[in-house]
């Protein structure tokens, strides 16, 4: 599914990668905890509630295209600016991280094979 | 066979927001040169485990790579106080991480476990009061 209809589905405000928008997301990783995001992610999405900057170097080690913050948590001007060098989508928007992935599950994402 | 391409960088351990710059620069290079995408997303998860390690644990330190064709070699040094149990501390779960370390999303006791997951050498020596060195050897299981 590409990152735009992800958007629209869960409602969320782009705040940078504007030009990544027709990227396809496969699988989805949901967490808070960046170990836990470091040893198993290989999907292209992480949704979280977590805002600092090393969300985003995890999401960069890792491979991550798009960062969706739950619960309208919005990260700074720092670690946007860094999202943006490291040529990721990131999204904040105003459901919890349940029902972010239930909504994603249910339109046929899956979390890591 | 060319001779290693080394980079060396002083790891600050008092700027929680700046770590995983070495990792993130190492990754970089990385990819310019070439290696493949697994051997690069272990690197740089491996790296960057060690890193924040020596962030959170021991007052930062120094990190050096050494890359070359098919290889990486990842040493992080530093002089913080050391692991009195090393069997302990590579138990997944087993952490010791601050209350401010965990507030930042690490702390899971998870990030040496995973770093011998996905090295394919990891050698650790420490010294209580001393520090600890831990190298790790990453190879292109593609090759
Ligand atoms: N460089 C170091 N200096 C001193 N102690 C360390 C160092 N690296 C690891 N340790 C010790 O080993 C423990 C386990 O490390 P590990 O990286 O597995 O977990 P963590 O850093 O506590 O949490 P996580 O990596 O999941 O964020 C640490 O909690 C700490 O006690
Ligand atoms: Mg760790």
């Amino acid at each position: 599914m590409r990152i735009r209809e992800i958007q629209k589905l869960i409602d969320a405000r782009l705040l940078c990668g504007e030009h990544l928008l027709d990227e396809e997301i496969h699988n989805v990783c949901g967490s808070d905890l960046m170990s836990d995001v470091l040893a198993f992610s290989n999907g292209q999405m992480l949704i979280t509630g977590l805002v600092n900057p090393q969300v985003i170097r995890t999401a960069e080690m890792v491979d991550i295209r798009c960062i969706v913050f739950a619960r309208d948590k919005t990260p700074d001007a720092g670690m946007i600016e860094l999202a943006r060098e490291k040529d990721m989508a990131v999204m904040t928007c105003r459901g919890s991280m349940f029902d972010v992935c239930g909504v994603l599950y249910q339109h046929g994402l899956r979390g890591e094979e | 066979m060319p001779d290693a391409i080394r980079m060396t960088f002083n790891v600050d351990g008092d700027d929680f927001a700046a770590a995983g710059t070495a990792s993130s620069e190492v990754k970089r290079a990385l990819k310019q040169l070439g290696m493949p995408p697994e051997l690069v997303k272990r690197a740089a998860i491996c790296m960057y485990e060690g890193e924040i390690n020596m962030v959170i644990h021991a007052d930062g330190g120094v990190a050096s790579v050494a890359i070359r064709p098919g290889s990486v070699e990842i040493e992080l040094r530093d002089r913080g106080p050391g692991i009195p149990d090393l069997e302990l501390a590579m138990q997944e779960g087993y952490s010791t991480a601050s209350e401010q370390a965990r507030n930042l999303g690490f702390g899971a006791g998870m990030g040496l476990p995973n770093m011998k997951r996905y090295a394919d050498e990891l050698k650790i020596d420490t010294k209580i009061g001393v520090g600890t060195t831990v190298t790790m050897v990453l190879r292109d299981r593609t090759r």
